[in-house]
């Protein structure tokens, strides 16, 4: 029987890492994740879970000890933000091709410098190409949700990867949320039993992992990451099937709004969604057919579903909390790549919230008048744009 | 105490076929620490990138005979942490039954460098494992660049012995005394030319609860210009100078475990490297003598901790 209760963003994801009592967590402390692990070791010196934890000196420890433990058969899990994932970044590559099914709390936080303690998404989109599943979470119920399917997501034998569930940090850590929970028995049925094929403690077959592998072999195994993130793509709708069954919580691939009529659209990530969303209400009051698309798998990036939720639209503009310099956002430049074949549709890319500069229902509104403007005109002026900054030569100050 | 020829009954860890070159100080040492693993125990090896690590691996070939796990240069020391927290969890959860003990090995780089905060971390937490450093003195499996275990004046690709530079500037940190600041109950310096000292000492870590680190010194012909012939008499050399005290601290008391029945001048084991030859120039009888002077005080340190003076 689920239960209501209150909980922050941390809370709910310490809470699910409590009910999926895992073999071992490995971590280290980073706000705005912090929490996650302290609360995590009280569950341990309570008693509440029979996990080891590792409180290891630095976040590259953590990886490495989340290696391997997860290398000697036990389920594992951390989690982690901003500076904590970029110490991690070259760990988090040799965990995936290692395909070992680490799952990890994001709490996504500005990358320094300059040094920033609040949400934008420059961490985990610097990680997209490690190998790492990557699961977005517009709230705690659904970074909650998140976590317990990404257990069995990783552990799947078709998949066999790690996976990142990111949630906003602060505006989703550290808000307070009533959500649904799963009492400890569901969870644990849910899961199952954790038992790999090859594993370290293995004693009566010895294995060796992570050995030196050069132009024989690599090219093959790094083709495997490739057809398991494919894989991924139908075992993560699998297991959100199952997961509805259960909860009665609908999760796919991302989440549409509004969309399946809709002239104009924002694609968006995380808590901005839910502010979006507002504004597509009040459009929509308006006789505006505006439309909403969050994704919730980023990586493996499901693109052939994308491009059909979007055929229909006529422009789009895609929101990146994550900028490449010198280039576009990369949400954007998933998004355009996919909808390449796709003439018609005019898709722009606004770069916002960096290092948790706040975007309201004003900032969001703004986007969809501009994409007003670019169905009334057939055409974009600026394929790249930034909002909410203070621009060099001070011709838009925006009231900050 | 086993005899050489128990030893030698017992079913080798790390098998041959392995690329590493010959006469190479590091596989005799894993061969021997890995001997003195009871019969009826399992062993995790993780291992640091380096000579080692690339010469035995490489896929899909195996030279280990244990479990094994590779994943980074400056992660040993962490990654058995992981290993060693899931075999906890997993006995104490009744999936595992079997006995098994856990052996780091890393390179002078991997642990007095880049691994020592890893290393670090792993024994103030007091994970049951041995770390074992093969001190090869210098980065060898990229090329012989400087380490902070490069003994003084010796030559490097990035410590070079130059017109006015006479090679490495700067002593050996000591990973010994470090290891010991963590508390631990077992560190020991030992060398593969003393077999026995070796296995005895590689017995005890095993046996300890809790972390050891056995910091041993294992020539690199390549990056020292040694004859390879020479290699366990050059070990010996550096013993019976003095240049590489073996002795073990038991929860931290100090313990020599070998005394030279003569103590031999620096020169005879420099004289034999390569590393070292610029040092014979005429005019550089002050870098001998300076050499000299480091390894007298380091070694007087020592007799005075083991009790000996
Ligand atoms: C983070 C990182 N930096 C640098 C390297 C390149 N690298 C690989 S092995 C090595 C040196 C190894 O030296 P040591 O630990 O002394 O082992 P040896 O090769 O001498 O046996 C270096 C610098 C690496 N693999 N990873
Ligand atoms: S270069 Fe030196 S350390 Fe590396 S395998 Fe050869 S002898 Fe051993
Ligand atoms: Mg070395």
């Amino acid at each position: 029987m689920a239960k209501r209760v209150s909980l922050s963003g941390n809370e709910a994801a310490a809470f699910a890492m409590k009910q999926i009592d895992p073999d071992v967590v490995a971590a280290y402390p980073i706000t705005p994740s912090t929490e996650i692990p302290q609360y995590f070791s009280q569950f341990v010196a309570n008693g509440e879970v029979n996990s080891e934890f590792v409180a290891v000196e630095s976040e590259h420890s953590a990886m490495s000890a989340c290696i391997g433990a997860s290398a000697a058969g036990a389920r594992t899990m951390t989690a982690t933000s901003s500076q904590g994932l970029a110490l991690m970044w070259e760990m988090l590559y040799i965990a995936a091709s290692m395909r070992l099914p680490i799952v990890m709390t994001v709490a996504n936080r500005a990358l320094s410098g300059p040094i920033n303690i609040h949400n934008d998404h420059s961490d985990s989109m610097g990680a997209r190409d490690s190998g790492w599943i990557q699961l977005y979470s517009e709230s705690a119920q659904e970074a909650y949700d998140n976590i317990i399917q990404a257990i069995r997501i990783a552990e799947d034998p078709r998949v066999s990867l790690p996976v990142m569930v990111c949630m906003d940090g602060f505006i989703t850590s550290h808000a307070l949320e009533t959500l649904e929970v799963l009492e400890d028995e569901e969870v644990k049925k849910f899961i199952g039993e954790y038992n790999p094929d090859d594993f370290l403690l293995n004693a009566d077959h010895p294995i060796a992992m992570g050995p030196l592998d050069l132009q024989s072999y690599y090219f093959e195994h790094k083709r495997q990451e490739q057809d398991a993130m494919d894989n991924a793509k139908q075992v993560i709708l699998e297991i959100a099937e199952e997961y509805e069954k259960l909860t009665g919580r609908k999760y796919s691939h991302f989440e549409k709004y509004a969309l399946d009529d809709a002239d104009i659209a924002v694609v968006v990530l995380n808590s901005t969604a839910g502010t979006a969303k507002v504004v597509v209400d009040d459009l929509r009051s308006q006789g505006i057919k505006a439309g909403l698309l969050k994704p919730r798998t980023f990586r493996p990036i499901p693109g052939k579903e994308i491009f059909d939720a979007l055929k229909n639209v006529k422009a789009v503009a895609v929101m990146d909390k994550a900028d490449s310099f010198g280039a576009y956002g990369p949400l954007f430049t998933d998004i355009r790549n996919i909808m390449f074949d796709n003439k018609d549709i005019k898709i722009v890319n606004y770069i916002y919230g960096l290092g948790g500069r706040d975007v309201g229902t004003k900032d969001i509104e703004m986007v969809y008048n501009d994409l007003m403007d670019i169905v009334k005109t057939g055409k974009v002026y600026e394929v790249k744009k930034y909002l909410g900054v203070r621009e060099k030569g001070g011709e838009e100050v925006w009231q900050l | 105490m086993a005899t050489l020829r128990d030893i030698a009954k017992k079913p080798e860890l790390l098998s041959g076929g392995h690329r590493l070159c010959a006469g190479c100080g590091a596989p005799v040492t894993v061969r021997r620490v890995l001997s003195a693993v009871p019969e009826d125990t399992h062993v995790v090896v993780a291992n640091a990138t380096g000579c080692l690590e690339v010469s035995t691996t490489v896929y899909p070939y195996s030279a280990w005979r244990t479990s094994y796990i590779h994943s980074a240069f400056e992660n040993a020391g962490a990654t058995i942490s992981g290993v060693e927290a899931a075999y906890k969890v997993l006995k104490r959860r009744g999936k595992i039954n079997e006995k098994f003990k856990f052996i780091a090995f890393g390179g002078d780089g991997g642990t007095y460098d880049i691994g020592l905060q890893s290393l670090s971390g792993a024994l103030e937490r007091g994970h049951d494992f041995v770390y074992v450093c093969y001190d090869n003195g210098a980065y060898m499996n990229t090329g012989i660049q400087r380490s902070s275990a490069t003994p003084l004046y010796a030559d490097t690709t990035t410590s070079p012995a130059g017109d006015v530079i006479p090679g490495k500037s700067q002593l050996r940190k000591e990973l010994a005394d470090i290891a010991v600041a963590h508390n631990i109950p077992y560190v020991a310096q030992s060398t593969p030319a003393h077999w026995k000292d070796l296995y005895e000492k590689a017995e005890k870590a095993i046996n300890v609860d809790g972390p050891a680190v056995l910091n041993v010194l294992a020539i690199c012909p390549r990056g020292w210009r040694t004859e390879t012939a020479e290699d366990m008499e050059i070990t010996r050399l550096a013993v019976d100078t003095c240049v590489w005290p073996m002795f073990e601290v038991v929860e931290g008391k100090w313990k020599l475990t070998y005394k030279p029945r003569k103590k031999l001048p620096v020169e005879e084991y420099l004289k034999k490297q390569g590393r070292f030859k610029h040092m014979f120039q005429p005019g550089n009888e002050h870098l001998i003598e300076e050499f000299q002077k480091q390894v007298d005080k380091r070694w007087e340190e020592i007799l005075a901790r083991c009790g000996e003076i």
